[in-house]
């Protein structure tokens, strides 16, 4: 067994036991807590296949991640309480939404790619707060969890499990993915566009595949995320959470399979942290992310595996030539 | 719908694009010379506000406010420039992206510590607050008509610096080719701390102007940041030409689409119909024309580097 395989097969073991030791040692609260990483871990893998393996920086994905939700929570509000209904709904309504935008903004390139795909976002953004009968600006209570035949989502431990499978899941289908041909031309756009052109990869369409397949795993979560907090609300869209799980993103590993899963668990565990300890959480927060920028640019998974990490200068369109 | 409106909104759409274009203008110099994604710059637009309001508490003088806004804002800048943006020039925009993030979350929990969570007060000095009658029965707020004056003086000399300084002439060389400009001489590092400087005072300028009829609160800078960013992408980057003709387009579309759309809405279809679908489509307005933009020019109206 592999080193790599060891963590996993650890980290795996400690996730699973969590909840049932944590009631031991006064912590129930925390199962709710980790369940939250879950599902930003599982958001934060999705962005990292365009992001990281694509090489496309797009700052917009948090509008996936909220029509998911919002998705559930309309379709609740109609009266559709399946899971079995709503969440392909939700990775439905995000995948084509992603499809969508994904289509006009991989035309352009580098920053300008990073700005339309904002500008797409906030376009979602500011629809959804536009729906005054799903509450607007103020968001909207969900009254249930979804029903799933079988499985009791409002028991805690169920739905903790329930995600867990989801995110390991996930995360071995992106691994598939990644080893596959699509993956591994998906990667050549990133390390040289025109090259993978004139070998006849159709380059766009590769593109608009991942960033679909990426908005539609977002969808996924965004349910998730409905279904955890009962409530969903536009602010979930707002462009700072793009930002955020970009941060996710790049403090846990670009363009690493579990960079996206390590890069949620430790901001949410340093902001819970820092909010307990602080009320102005944000500054050492910041100075935490300023030192990672100056002396981890590989994220902290790319301090520990480096040769296989990406360099992230040469992401596609953001290479930049040295002064 | 009058003619008086609309001139009434096309000035408040010319007083909000040329305010934009203060904030653009720096930004745009700072993504074209050195090629940096500078999202804190929101932030010195912020500090702008908070410390004209501060002056303007102590002092009762709106142009003490100002003049001490851009004075401090300018060594915020400075220290900003030389402790991280000047690291960052090596870096991808990834790493930019996430440093100036950094320096956002910074900024707002300093200016929280400072003047605490609530928004403050910034007084429209008393000269100021009252209407000026422009054409018969057409009255237009004063400070207003204040803000387009110094906007436009600005931007021309703004504009006179760029075109017909030396000084102008390497900021141009530095924005369309950077590494040509070194291999001439051009001392970049220099210029480059100039240009952020120059960007930092010039948002402290339309945050204190735009202050008094805005809220002064902490999140100020990122929202105003998104349409700065779209200002300088619809132009080009780099480009301060581009940055002008982005903001006035910005600010007017901007502007009309808030006050006239839901109207014409209200014409065409059912009123709740128009009452929720009119303020949505104002506020994509701009996202629809920056989209709209770039698919048709995909670096801009007037990209800098051809």
């Amino acid at each position: 067994m592999s080193t790599s395989r060891i963590f996993t097969v650890l980290a795996l073991a400690v996730l699973i036991a969590f909840p049932l030791l944590a009631p031991l040692y006064g912590m129930e609260f925390y199962i709710s807590f980790v369940r939250r990483i879950f599902i930003y871990a599982l958001a934060a893998s999705a962005l990292n296949l365009v992001l990281g393996y694509g090489g496309l920086v797009a700052l917009g994905h948090a509008a996936f991640f909220g029509a998911g939700a919002y998705t559930v929570g309309i379709l609740a509000t109609e009266g559709v309480d399946s899971g079995l209904i709503a969440w392909p709904a939700a990775m439905l309504v995000s995948g084509l939404l992603a499809f969508l935008t994904g289509a006009v903004s991989l035309r352009t390139r580098g920053v300008y790619f990073i700005m339309i795909t904002l500008a797409f976002a906030q376009m979602i953004y500011y629809l959804f707060i536009s729906l005054r009968q799903y509450g607007g600006e103020d968001g909207m209570n969900l009254y249930n969890a979804s029903q799933l035949p079988g499985l009791d989502l409002s028991n805690d431990l169920v739905f903790y499990y329930l995600v867990l499978a989801i995110l390991v899941l996930a995360l071995f289908l992106f691994q598939r993915l990644i080893n596959a041909r699509f993956g591994q031309a998906l990667m050549g756009t990133r390390e040289n566009e025109s090259r993978m052109q004139s070998l006849g990869y159709p380059v766009y369409r590769i593109r608009l595949t991942a960033y679909t397949i990426s908005g539609a795993v977002m969808g996924l979560a965004g349910a998730l995320l409905a279904n955890h907090n009962l409530f969903v609300s536009p602010s979930l869209m707002n462009w700072t959470q793009s930002a955020d799980l970009i941060i996710m993103v790049l403090v846990g590993g670009i363009g690493l399979l579990y960079g996206g899963a390590l890069g949620a668990f430790v901001m949410l565990v340093l902001e819970e942290i820092l909010r307990n300890w602080t009320e102005y959480w944000h500054m050492p927060l910041g100075i935490l992310l300023l030192v990672v920028v100056f002396f981890a640019p590989k994220g902290l998974a790319g301090l520990v595996r480096i040769r296989s990490a990406v360099d992230p200068a040469k992401t596609a369109g953001l290479a930049k030539e040295q002064p | 719908m009058s003619l008086i409106l609309i001139t009434e909104q096309l000035l408040n759409g010319l007083q909000f694009g040329l305010m934009l274009f203060l904030i653009a203008a720096g930004l745009t110099l700072v993504f074209g010379i050195m090629d940096i994604m500078n999202l804190a710059h929101g932030s010195l637009y912020m500090a702008g506000a908070y410390v004209a309001a501060e002056t303007m508490q102590r002092t009762g003088s709106f142009t003490a406010a100002i003049i001490v806004a851009v004075g401090v804002t300018a060594l915020v800048g400075i220290a900003l420039e030389i402790l991280i943006m000047r690291k960052l020039v090596t870096r991808d925009h990834l790493a930019q992206v996430l440093g100036s993030y950094a320096v956002i979350l910074i900024a707002n929990d300093l200016v929280k510590m400072i003047w605490g969570p609530t928004p403050v007060m910034l007084n429209m000095p008393a000269m100021l607050s009252g209407p000026v009658e422009l054409l018969p029965d057409f009255l237009y707020p004063a400070f207003r008509l204040m803000i387009i004056a110094v906007g436009l003086i600005v931007a021309l000399a703004l504009y006179a610096f760029v075109t017909k300084t030396r000084a102008g002439v390497l900021v141009r060389a530095g924005a369309s080719n950077r590494q040509m400009a070194t291999l001439m001489g051009v001392k970049v590092p220099v210029l480059f701390l100039g240009v952020f400087t120059l960007g930092a005072a010039l948002a402290a300028l339309a945050g204190s102007l735009l202050g008094p009829i805005t809220a002064v609160q902490i999140g100020m800078g990122e929202e105003i940041l998104i349409l700065v960013l779209v200002c300088i992408v619809i132009g080009g980057i780099g480009s301060i030409r581009g940055a002008f003709v982005g903001a006035l387009l910005v600010g007017m579309v901007d502007t009309a689409g808030r006050a006239f759309l839901p109207m014409l809405l209200r014409n065409v279809f059912p009123a709740d119909v128009a009452s929720s679908v009119g303020p949505t489509l104002a506020a994509i307005m701009i996202y629809v024309l920056m989209a709209g933009v770039l698919v048709f020019r995909p670096s801009g109206l007037f990209p800098a580097r051809g």
